[in-house]
């Protein structure tokens, strides 16, 4: 996997801060989190549920619903600029033109009571100003380009008639319809099967490097970071706690969490019995403790863990880690 | 289309045969099983046919007052007696359903239009907004229906225009508030934020892609509707305050049948029937179309 060590950055999130103001208290869903993408490249965002991953993605184009989120602090710097400070017009015109999303399950993100050839015509008739027949013209090609069979007949289709596969291929033609600079996807394998899970994946690839489009892609499955992405960041409640490149994330792990994640996936080759797993659960994001929020978890933690939470800290070129005591290659 | 008719009792091999099925097509074909909806759907043809040809094959004219023959019972050349001008009342009821037809689907329609204007909105945008619109909706709602077109009708004057327009407007909060229910709902359905996340603005969300899921209750509250709405006028007919003579309505008639009732009854229960035949149709229909559009309520 060849890395674009000197393409343009496109996005790059720093400090990024959304909170939930809710009855039961401020939930951190995201609190301060930083990372760059550059042209063409794909990040990988892992992490277990509730840790903040959506909520980032959503954040970036301003889709979470305020209130009761907001976005409290940091920069969205897009192409030179700062998506928090545009107009919602401004970004309206942003969303699906120039970074566009797939969600988690195909099924509930289109629209039951219309048909799919409609739904991605909608795409070129906000951006392009297409009329309806261009538009839907369009949408065939965008169709038959994620190698839908017969895609002049299945436009006609509404969602329930398709399969899974066939949904999550229609998202990617509607989210890569007007050539995007970034693709957010947000779980796009998980709602299908294994297989068709293969398939998406690589087909997204192909057309993302076709285009030139960047993605940041949302998963909780290492299978899919390892064969997709060149860079990585771990979260862990509402924070990055390791951003790294994918050989590094899983040669040399440095965060605990990174390494008991890793530690937990089953092995071609080793015989055991019992998988490993992280003790305990993840923090509560509206009771977070003062210190490391991995702390009561992990088996390296300290007084100095406990009392004050460490920073992203520079362990090497392109690689950061959000811990005192980093495993591989720190002073341990 | 054909081959629908054939396989009606066999419906895996016609879903075949035919291919992919709209919901729409689905709704049809549950609503086509449906016999008390049809006999509804056939009553409301009749109905629809009476308003607009009625003149031409009511046996008289509805006008034509012959005083020699007032006050006779039903007979074969009058099947519904006459009234105390002689009037024919067979003709009259035909010729009175066009006001009934042309208040109600007119006031249905305001309804209906405005109704879903005013949901969508306040579904939509939530808050403020949504807070102001219902309470002004809860205003129209602490009256008696009858009450506030009565108040209504006696401040604006009555006219046809002015009818349509009253039952319309105090119609739409019903609409109002059924769409708003429904788009609370749908605005959190995840396809929504996919529109939003390809950069659709509220006005396209709203109307492109929320109005399609919600169009369900709103056909079935606005036949509902028809048939309080025939009521209604009906009633403002009755107090006098309706469609004005000497153009028949059902109401009206009632109205003036009452001191009579002891010497011609008929002139009391033939517009009566009329108005229970109108009002039966459009509930056999609005029960049908709901269960058609609506599976959820009767799996069938």
């Amino acid at each position: 996997m060849e890395q674009k060590e000197n393409g343009r950055t496109i996005l790059k999130v720093s400090g990024l801060k959304n909170y939930f103001f809710t009855s039961e208290g401020v939930i951190k869903a995201v609190d301060g989190v930083d990372f760059e993408i550059k042209k063409g490249e794909v990040l990988g965002v892992v992490g277990e549920s509730g840790c903040g991953k959506s909520v980032t993605a959503l954040s970036i184009l301003r889709l979470v619903a305020s209130p009761p989120g907001r976005i409290l602090d940091g920069r969205i710097e897009f192409m030179g600029r700062d998506l928090r400070t545009l107009s919602d017009d401004e970004i309206r015109k942003i969303r699906g033109k120039m970074i566009s999303m797939i969600f988690q399950d195909p099924l509930t993100c289109l629209n039951p009571v219309l048909r799919i050839g409609y739904q991605i015509s909608e795409v070129f008739r906000f951006h392009k100003g297409f009329d309806r027949l261009k538009s839907l013209g369009e949408s065939i090609r965008m169709l038959r380009s994620t190698e839908i069979p017969s895609a002049e007949e299945r436009v006609k289709n509404y969602p329930h008639e398709m399969s899974g596969g066939m949904r999550q291929r229609s998202m990617i033609a509607m989210a890569l319809a007007c050539e995007p600079a970034l693709l957010i996807a947000d779980e796009p394998s998980t709602a299908l099967d294994v297989t068709v899970q293969a398939q998406v994946l690589k087909l997204m690839k192909e057309l993302c490097r076709e285009r030139e489009t960047a993605i940041l892609l949302i998963t909780h499955d290492m299978g899919v970071v390892a064969r997709m992405c060149q860079r990585v960041a771990v979260m862990y409640a509402g924070r990055v706690v390791e951003y790294t490149d994918v050989h590094t994330l899983f040669s040399r792990p440095a965060h605990p969490y990174a390494e008991a994640l890793l530690r937990s996936l089953p092995r071609l080759g080793t015989k055991r019995n019992r998988l490993d797993s992280i003790e305990g659960q993840p923090p509560q994001l509206n009771r977070l403790p003062p210190g490391c929020a991995f702390e009561p978890r992990c088996q390296y933690s300290s007084e100095r863990c406990r009392e004050q939470a460490p920073e992203l800290k520079r362990l090497r070129e392109g690689h950061e880690v959000r811990c005192y005591y980093p495993i591989n290659g720190g002073e341990r | 289309m054909k081959a629908f008719f054939k396989n009606n009792q066999n419906i895996q091999s016609t879903e075949k045969e035919e291919g992919i099925l709209s919901p729409t097509k689905l709704g049809w074909r549950r609503f086509k099983r449906d016999k008390v909806g049809m006999i509804g759907a056939l009553m409301v043809i009749m109905l629809i046919c009476c308003a607009l040809f009625g003149n031409y094959f009511s046996p008289y004219d509805p006008l034509e007052m012959i005083y020699k023959d007032s006050f006779q019972g039903p007979s074969e050349k009058h099947m519904m007696g006459t009234d105390r001008f002689g009037r024919d009342e067979l003709s009259r009821v035909i010729v009175g359903s066009e006001t009934t037809m042309i208040i109600c689907f007119g006031a249905v329609a305001i309804a209906t239009i405005l109704g879903t204007i005013i949901g969508l909105i306040s579904g939509y945008f939530g808050g403020k907004i949504d807070g102001v619109i219902m309470r002004l909706l809860d205003v129209v709602f602490a009256f008696p229906t009858i009450l506030l077109a009565l108040a209504a009708v006696a401040a604006f004057g009555p006219s046809l225009l002015n009818l349509l327009l009253i039952i319309g407007v105090i119609y739409s909060a019903r609409i109002a508030r059924i769409v708003r229910g429904s788009v609370l709902s749908v605005k959190e359905k995840d396809f929504i934020e996919g529109v939003r996340s390809i950069g659709a603005r509220d006005r396209t969300i709203m109307f492109k892609f929320i109005l399609p899921n919600v169009l369900s209750p709103i056909i079935v509250q606005a036949t509902f509707n028809l048939s309080h709405a025939i009521m209604t006028e009906a009633g403002l007919s009755f107090l006098g305050l309706g469609t004005q003579p000497p153009r028949p309505s059902w109401g009206g008639m009632l109205n003036e049948s009452r001191e009579f009732m002891e010497l011609a009854p008929w002139l009391a229960i033939f517009p009566g029937l009329a108005i229970v035949f109108a009002v039966l149709a459009f509930n056999f229909l609005g029960d049908a179309l709901r269960d058609a559009l609506d599976p959820r309520l009767s799996q069938r």
